[in-house]
């Protein structure tokens, strides 16, 4: 099949629309008769609701009001357990959680009688910290606070520390991380019990809202319509989030009769909605002399906040990658979610892979000093290779060339060079320069068999005209689902880039191609795209109208006539899963993934002795990812992912007071500017994955994994300091810096 | 947005004499409003506890930058931008005109005034370390006439200013006596671009002989108020930077400033880098 | 209930055409834009003059509408993303973006078009550090930057005009 389309940067699908601002998302949409809502919140972390006082001076008549009595299925944001309440009815878990739901038309006065509502909360005594959740300080959960917990083992590595000459235990810690894309959380519904509810909204995974809004209103499937309109960045944020929010929306919509439209400002995204999972990650690891891994022994928590959630699910990927591109033959990991009264942390990029990837790859720098190896010769000899196994014992089916990535990681950085020019200039400077690495790996698609459960399908659907219509749940939010699909589609018709149509994901009219996260989208929603386009020119084919070999004006005309004569010309596929992967969900053990994504990352670091600010001077991302499908986009998502993993590293913190986040607002909480973030220099190695669109493997999340421990690598080659949590700050640098005084003499 | 915008009031008179006689007439009614890029954050914010403003858009007495031999006087208006761009500026209060470029953003720029700076009173103000060691002095016009009064000392503790209320800052005068002088300023900030600051310095000094004639340092984000470091300055006064000069100058400094913990930042971490800015100045002055 | 005032009337040109509308005197500009003019291309990203997704130029230069009162736009020359674009044909600036891939989720994109224009019209052969200064208002989440900074950069070496449309 000629590649006229794929693998090359055409033009993004709806680019023009962004460009001049006529792309609408949530808020830019009005409807006549729409009444504005709002949430009222707990500012208490944990108690019992004794009361809701609602103050003078409001005319409450005006007002719809909603609280968990009305809801008229089950009070349940449903998603993996069925903890979460979709509003909170007698107790309260977490500060800012939804108790109490208000709608008028004035926007204004909607924001006056937000305030003049009181929810009266008996306390009782919370918990914020892993250390406390771990140590049942107050139980909130279950018996012992643990969502969730998991065990890899491999080999024997109780057994094993006799081989090692050497043993280096850490401990490194991540803290949480909000996503913060520029559009803010939104929604408008519309329902009732005779139409059902309708919502439109900015989210990642239509049919995850589709399934919450069946159970918390007991309507059956075909009375919920869930239609993403544009949207302003996920990142994960709006994976599993959107459901509460359109839950709340219909409800005001279900009680007042009218369209509702709730839009979050920046305070109330930052301080209700998810964020990554704070960790705390535990190495020891045994080495031989000659810089061998035999024993790795990990201990990997995340901090889960107030309800379950999706933390199973970030504890599983965390936990597999936990143990990174490495071969060690005796290997465990064991692994809990645990909670707190915080609001329930999320899906963000990389979902628990930066976390235990940060302390694995900081790990591999300390054990690498203690052997007297450099990094890249500790790694080079341990890098797996094709025919070994990981930690959960999947064997390696492809070629995997670390030592090449890193090859050209180092080239194009110039690794040796600036490593050795910054150890001669580095002494008597006022700003140290130092350069560090990371290499690391990323599993597309869900974990194990994910994707098989998800069954996901997508269908195309020819007009008349001969334009081609691919209805797919993946959204578009921002990573470039419409042009790549549109390239697929084109190029497996045979067809212009320009006869391909994205529709709109509208669960009235699309399939459950399952959710737009885990860097499935292209790997394996595309690979969809692509049979399902191949199927709908069969179809043309085998009825006689068209050949194998035809112009675009054949087979406009053909589907003119396959119309006019048989009816609607469609084609539909679903996943099938390659042959050969097994999976045992009981024991952690087999094929993690289909394929991983392998990279080597490089960062130049400048730490100002005066001012402890580090920040990176230039970038180099190298990866190996199938099959580049758009060269611009590619790119796009690796440099977009770089300086949100430059964020996590060193700018955005998170500071809590009593469970909730105290610096909501984007002037104190810190996300890096176009002053900030330096060149990032990125490269592909193409090794096609024989199960992705033309070799394609998911690249979505891989550039959230590696940045920040090479970030901080690079910092302890500037200065000498080891620090071992993100972000690393000035304030961090600083405690660690004066703690090693004569440092800089 | 948290703010129930029908309760605000925002009026914009046509001069001087009519707002004089509102905020005479009704004292602690009115409130001026400049540039707006405070207040409309805390409006937004729903913490804009005053609800009826006085708009100084049309005030054409407090615009523009005005030069003579002995002084440039800037109106009350001026806004950061204007001050990037002005010559004079540029030339002998450089101090002034990199505070202003790093104050927010260019959009900010564009709107936030000198004068709102001032009356805002906010201790991490990125401007006000630079007037302070210009020696700035701020004009207050009322109703009842007209007066002026060094700014250091116009700000008498947290958010707490010598401005009456039916008085309305319309100038800042800086004098032209530190073209001979050593300028340095320095923000710390959360991030390059758009940070209220950890710790702001401004230091200028007059060396002849390889000797500290006469010095002044101002500090941000180290007091409730934006601090002229007297004690620091009197030490130094005299004396050549040498390390032994510099190291005492700085133990000084340490008790002369009290920063705090915060949503930014630590106290720790504000000394720590108050007397490396310190240090980075005086070693500037050794060379 | 607090003591409340009216809306007043506010006259302005947007986009090079007179507008009246009846806003609040302390109701922000992004919200007479976006509901009183129906002009939903500038967006809401913070309400703190942060992030720049509200960014029009205002009498030429740039400004946050998120924090530019209502009343202070009467008489004022506004210019939004509706007005970067002369009827189809998009200026240097949109070709740019959309030829090098510089929108992404495209919700800070009108305010980075805009911060560009206002940028160029500065410096119409930007440096480096200039276009980082430049852009650093607008707040980007999607694309690292770095394909914005290359869509400035084509946006000067084009010839076709990125002037705001005046009529």
């Amino acid at each position: 099949m000629e590649e006229k389309f794929f693998g090359h940067s055409v033009l993004r699908k709806e680019g023009r629309e962004k460009v001049t601002g006529r792309a609408r998302y949530v808020d830019d949409l009005a409807f006549p008769e729409m009444l504005h809502g709002v949430t009222v919140r707990s500012s208490v972390a944990r108690g019992r609701i004794r009361g809701i006082r609602f103050g003078d001076g409001i005319p409450w008549s005006e007002f719809t009001v909603v609280t968990a009595a009305d809801i008229p299925g089950k009070n349940e944001i449903a998603l993996i357990e069925h903890d979460q309440p979709c509003l909170a009815a007698e107790v309260i878990n977490h500060p800012e959680e939804a108790v109490v739901l208000l709608a008028h038309a004035d926007r204004y006065l909607l924001e006056e009688a937000r305030r003049a509502v009181q929810i009266d909360v008996e306390p009782l005594p919370a918990i914020f910290s892993i250390e406390d959740s771990i140590a049942k300080r107050a139980v909130i959960f279950g018996e012992d606070n643990v969502f969730k917990s998991y065990r890899v083992e491999k080999g024997d590595v109780d057994a094993a520390w006799a081989q090692a000459d050497i043993i280096v235990e850490r401990e490194y810690r991540t803290g949480a991380q909000e996503q913060l894309y520029i559009e803010n959380q939104g929604m408008i519904a519309t329902a009732n019990p005779t139409d059902g509810v309708t919502i439109w909204g900015s989210l990642q995974c239509p049919y995850y809202v589709h399934k919450a809004l069946i159970i918390l209103f007991g309507l059956p499937a075909e009375k919920i319509r869930v239609i993403q309109a544009e949207t302003g960045g996920g990142f994960g944020g709006k994976e599993e989030y959107p459901s509460m929010i359109a839950g709340h929306a219909a409800l005001l919509a279900w009680k007042s009769g009218k369209r509702v439209k709730i839009i979050y400002d920046r305070a109330e995204d930052m301080a209700s909605t998810t964020k990554r999972h704070p960790s705390r990650t535990r190495h020891r690891t045994g080495v031989t002399r000659d810089g061998k891994l035999v024993a790795m022994d990990i201990d990997f928590v995340i901090d889960g906040g107030a309800y379950a959630t999706l933390s199973s699910v970030v504890l599983s990927r965390g936990t597999i990658h936990s143990a990174g591109p490495y071969f060690c033959p005796n290997v465990r990991v064991q692994s809990r979610a645990v909670a707190t009264n915080a609001p329930p942390h999320g899906a963000f990029r990389g979902f628990g892979a930066p976390q235990s990837i940060f302390a694995l790859e900081r790990h591999m720098d300390q054990v690498a000093r203690a052997l007297n190896l450099t990094s890249e010769e500790f790694r080079r000899r341990n890098f797996i290779r094709k025919g070994q196994t990981t930690a959960t014992g999947q064997l390696i089916r492809e070629e995997v060339n670390f030592n090449g990535l890193l090859e050209r990681a180092f080239r194009e950085s110039d690794y040796h060079a600036k490593r050795e020019r910054f150890a001669r200039e580095n002494p008597g400077a006022t700003v140290k320069r130092g350069i560090g690495f990371s290499s690391f790996m990323h599993g597309a698609g869900f974990t194990g068999s994910g994707e098989v459960y998800l069954a996901s399908v997508v269908e195309l659907e020819a007009t008349r005209e001969g334009i081609v219509r691919v209805l797919a749940a993946s959204t578009e939010i921002g990573q470039g689902t419409n042009t790549i699909f549109s390239q697929i589609a084109a190029d497996a018709l045979g067809i212009s880039y320009d006869r391909i149509e994205i529709a709109q994901p509208d669960t009235s009219a699309v399939p459950n191609s399952g959710p737009t996260v885990a860097s499935r989208t292209a790997m394996v929603v595309g690979n969809l795209v692509e049979s399902a386009a191949r199927g709908l020119k069969r179809t043309l084919v085998d009825s006689g109208l068209l050949c194998d070999a035809c112009t675009e004006d054949e087979f406009v005309r053909a589907c003119r006539r396959y119309i006019e004569t048989r009816g609607p010309l469609r084609s539909r596929s679903q996943y099938e899963p390659p042959p050969g992967l097994l999976w045992d969900d009981a024991t952690y053990k087999g094929d993690a993934y289909g394929t991983y994504a392998w990279a080597v990352y490089v960062a130049e670091v400048a730490v100002d002795t005066v001012t402890f600010e580090a920040r990176v001077t230039d970038f180099v991302a190298v990866q190996e990812v199938g099959k580049v499908i758009h060269p611009v986009l590619a790119a796009g998502q690796i440099e977009g992912g770089v300086a949100q993993a430059i964020g996590m590293a060193l700018y955005e913190n998170v500071v809590w007071r009593e469970g909730r986040m105290a610096n909501g607002q984007m002037t104190n909480y810190i996300m890096p500017t176009a002053a900030d973030i330096p060149p990032i220099r990125v490269f592909f190695e193409e090794q096609p994955y024989p199960f992705g669109p033309h070799g394609a493997k998911g690249i979505g999340e891989l550039p959230m994994d590696g940045p920040a421990p090479a970030i901080v690598n690079a910092i302890e080659d500037a200065t000498g300091i080891c620090v071992r949590e993100t972000p690393a700050t000035p304030e961090v640098l600083m405690e660690a810096m004066t703690e090693e005084v004569g440092i800089f003499d | 947005m948290r703010a129930y915008i029908p309760a605000y009031d925002l009026r914009v008179p046509g001069s001087l004499t009519e707002t004089l006689g509102l905020l005479s007439r009704e004292p602690g009614v009115w409130q001026p409003f400049a540039g707006g890029t405070d207040l409309m954050v805390l409006l937004e914010a729903g913490k804009l506890s005053h609800k009826r403003y006085l708009s100084l858009a049309k005030l054409e007495d407090l615009r523009g930058i005005d030069v003579t031999t002995a002084d440039v006087t800037l109106g009350a208006l001026t806004t950061y931008s204007e001050i990037q761009k002005h010559r004079v500026l540029q030339k002998e209060f450089p101090l002034l005109c990199a505070a202003a470029r790093e104050t927010g953003s260019i959009a900010t720029q564009n709107r936030g005034t000198i004068g709102g700076n001032i009356v805002n009173a906010s201790p991490a103000a990125d401007s006000p370390p630079a007037l302070l060691v210009y020696d700035a002095e701020v004009e207050l016009v009322s109703a009842r006439g007209v007066r002026w009064l060094p700014y250091h000392g116009f700000h008498t503790g947290y958010k707490q200013l010598q401005l009456a209320s039916d008085e309305l800052l319309r100038a800042v005068r800086l004098p032209r006596r530190v073209k001979k002088w050593r300028q340095y300023y320095r923000k710390v900030g959360t991030r390059k671009a758009q940070a209220i600051s950890k710790v702001c310095f401004a230091g200028a000094a007059l060396v002849e002989n390889g000797a500290i004639r006469d010095v002044r340092i101002a500090l941000g984000s180290v007091a409730p108020i934006v601090l002229r470091a007297v004690k620091t300055e009197d030490a130094l006064c005299g004396s050549k930077p040498t390390p032994t000069v510099i190291a005492a100058a700085t133990e000084t400094l340490a008790r002369e400033i009290a920063p705090i913990d915060d949503i930014r930042s630590t106290a720790r971490y504000r000394l720590r880098v108050a007397q490396n800015l310190l240090e980075e100045f005086l070693s500037q002055l050794a060379k | 209930m607090t003591e409340t005032f009216n809306r007043i009337a506010i006259a302005c040109d947007v986009n090079g055409e007179q507008r009246r509308v009846q806003a609040f005197p302390m109701e922000r500009l992004l919200d007479v834009l976006r509901d009183e003019m129906r002009l939903t291309g500038t967006k809401e990203g913070c309400g703190e003059g942060e992030c720049g997704a509200c960014a029009v130029l205002m009498n030429g230069a740039i400004v946050n509408s998120c924090l530019v009162p209502a009343i202070e736009a009467d008489g004022a020359d506004i210019r939004t993303i509706e007005g970067m674009a002369r009827g189809d044909q998009l200026n240097a600036v949109q070709e740019a973006f959309l030829e090098c891939g510089g929108a992404q989720c495209g919700i800070c994109t009108p305010g980075m078009v805009i911060a560009s224009v206002a940028l160029l019209e500065r410096h119409p052969h930007p440096s480096d550090a200039q276009i980082r200064e430049g852009l650093a208002g607008n707040l980007c989440r999607c694309t690292g930057y770095q394909k914005i900074f290359a869509a400035v950069v084509r946006a000067c070496e084009s010839s076709r005009d990125i002037k705001p449309v005046k009529r």
